[in-house]
């Protein structure tokens, strides 16, 4: 593989993998809100 | 009958949430469109308006997809008719909604369908079924199975059977409601990302091992060269940009009403910005890391890159990846046969599960349907629109259906709801409603990318697919109208497409009356799929109706 490709490759990979994990972890560390209001209805 | 009031539910969990709007939005496009997106559109420079269209359409698209489903859930409207309709006054917006109901069920109906073939070809991995089979033989063991006056395991009708058995298992998980659905979401995205992970990693790491005396050439290193070299003379060109805006916004399920939908059932004061991007941006993971490392480099290393340009596209994942895994050995080529439709399988059930939620939704806030009245009638409905598009596969129903509710209708849909969000609704209201309960900053300038920028973007896009001009060429094409001369359109252009004209033109040039009678036998097919999508939108609008009257009746109607 010739190395413009790779970076090219590393580069795009590296920013989704890193900013899709820290998405992520913000959803699974923030404590959830307190729920004051009623449920939805199903369907 | 269900007490309506008695059970109410909702997403179990946020990661449930984002793992089912996360598979509702992967697909077969994300291994099998976007690979081919970028070989056709400059290689590795793609990747550059690719992302830029994720963050100026795709993302404003979610967010608006996002409040609005939340916001008609606040008036427990869960399908986008009635969610439209509360956003603006006048009766329009409610029959605008309608194509979020429509979409879904002809989608759906053909859909399933392909997500047959893969569970079929799980089986048949199994089976050891494609073993010793040379290259044509794998394309002609495709073209039998889809032929229904042919079996290949000796069941009769086996693709009808595998369709009704898929259709059967939808509605089924369907019928369990959201718990159901989210419980798909739990197992299959995970298994889908395992399963992607360990092809990618055989996709990388393939190099030279493939060639053949056939194939002397074959090099996984080359597929992926191509694939990531950037070509940045590309960038200026109008089809590339196009291409991106278009491979964004088909990979995000946006323009569905399934988006809506799932976020109708999300608590008026949850965040949805942050749960938005979290599912956006795995979608893009399962695109740009696991869709890119699969097929073309695995193609490339066993055909070589002239065949793959030669050949990409959606027909490479049935007809041409099982003879590559063959490559690998008994054992291993079993397995990879497994994980590859096994993952096709995964990424297109969390799809077509949300596909049927609108109807349920719809029917049960208008008419009181349960969840198993909604699920098997939503069973039902798709069976009839989807079984023409099995019998009459090869006469171009199936296609028909692609191309009108699968994308045309996405379209027009995603374009009208975005100027209800930003220019009917109001911007200042549809930015307090995306930013309620928001777990993320939002930056301000996505206030103005959404009143202008996306609709904008969106009405090119509409726009490019109208007035497609001949192979594409919009560079040549705008030259030559600044010369004086006339628009030359393609015969993929909604206008052509709309009088058959790239038919008409085959007709006219063929010379033997088996052809001329083969078209004319397509262009059949094609008026008989027309109607019967025709047919399902005003059925649809007419329910729609019917429940305007029975708001009407029952005081619920706002003046």
């Amino acid at each position: 593989m010739n190395s413009t490709a790779l970076i090219m490759m590393l580069l795009t990979q590296g920013l989704v993998i890193s900013v899709t994990g820290y998405f992520l972890y913000r959803v699974l560390t923030i404590t959830p809100k307190k729920d004051t209001t009623e449920d939805n209805q199903p369907f | 009958m269900e007490n309506l009031n008695s059970t109410k539910e909702a997403w179990g969990s946020r990661l449930g949430l984002i793992l089912a709007m996360a598979g509702n939005a992967v697909g077969l496009g994300n291994f099998l469109r976007f690979p081919v997106q970028a070989v056709q559109n400059g290689g590795g420079a793609f990747i550059i308006p690719y992302l830029i269209c994720f963050l100026v359409m795709g993302i404003p698209l979610l967010f608006i997809e996002w409040s609005t489903g939340r916001y008609g859930g606040k008036s427990n409207n869960h399908s986008t008719p009635y969610i439209l309709d509360s956003m603006a006054k006048g009766k329009i917006w409610k029959y605008v909604g309608v194509f979020g109901i429509f979409t879904n069920i002809a989608v759906v109906a053909y859909y399933t369908y392909i997500e047959s073939w893969t569970l079929s070809y799980v089986l048949h991995s199994v089976l050891g079924t494609f073993k010793g089979m040379s290259q044509s033989q794998v394309t002609a063991f495709f073209d039998n199975y889809i032929d229904i006056s042919q079996s290949t395991t000796g069941i009769p009708y086996e693709s009808v059977l595998f369709y009704v058995l898929v259709l059967t298992l939808n509605v089924f998980i369907l019928s369990k409601g959201l718990g159901g659905i989210e419980k798909v979401a739990k197992i299959g995205m995970p298994l889908l990302i395992l399963f992607g992970l360990i092809l990618a990693v055989k996709g990388l790491s393939l190099g030279e091992s493939g060639k053949s005396t056939l194939f002397p050439d074959a090099s996984a290193w080359d597929g992926l060269n191509f694939l990531w070299t950037p070509q940045y003379d590309s960038l200026f060109s109008p089809k590339v940009w196009l291409a991106a805006a278009g491979q964004i916004f088909f990979t995000l399920s946006v323009g569905m009403g399934t988006i809506h939908c799932y976020a109708a059932y999300i608590k008026p004061k949850e965040d949805i910005a942050l749960n938005a991007v979290s599912a956006g941006f795995m979608n893009e993971f399962v695109e740009v890391v696991l869709g890119s490392s699969i097929v073309i480099p695995i193609a490339a290393g066993y055909l070589g890159l002239d065949w793959v340009m030669a050949n990409a596209g959606f027909g490479m994942a049935f007809q041409t990846m099982p003879f590559l895994f063959q490559q690998w050995g008994e054992v291993m080529g079993t397995f990879a046969g497994v994980l590859w439709f096994g993952l096709l399988f995964f990424a297109g059930i969390t799809s077509s599960l949300a596909m049927g939620t609108p109807w349920m939704g719809f029917m049960k806030d208008e008419f009181g349907w349960n969840k198993n009245q909604g699920a098997w009638s939503f069973g039902l409905v798709a069976l009839l629109m989807g079984l023409p598009t099995v019998l009459f596969y090869q006469q171009g129903v199936f296609e028909e259906y692609d191309y009108w509710a699968g994308t045309v209708s996405l379209v027009v849909f995603a374009l009208l709801e975005a100027i209800l969000f930003s220019w009917v609704f109001g911007i200042n209201k549809g930015w307090r409603e995306i930013n309620e309960g928001s777990d993320i900053k939002i930056p301000l300038f996505y206030k103005f990318i959404i009143k202008y920028i996306t609709p904008l973007l969106l009405l090119l896009v509409f726009l490019s697919a109208l007035i497609t001009p001949e192979n594409n060429e919009w560079t040549i094409n705008i030259l030559r109208l600044t010369e004086g001369q006339s628009w030359q359109l393609d015969n993929g252009s909604i206008i052509r497409q709309i009088s058959h004209h790239g038919l008409k033109e085959q007709w006219a040039a063929a010379t033997l009356p088996s052809v001329k009678s083969a078209l004319e036998e397509k262009m059949y097919y094609s008026n008989f799929a027309r109607i019967l999508l025709v047919g399902l939108f005003l059925f649809i609008s007419f329910l729609v109706y019917l429940s305007h009257q029975k708001r009407q009746k029952e005081g619920r109607i706002k003046i």
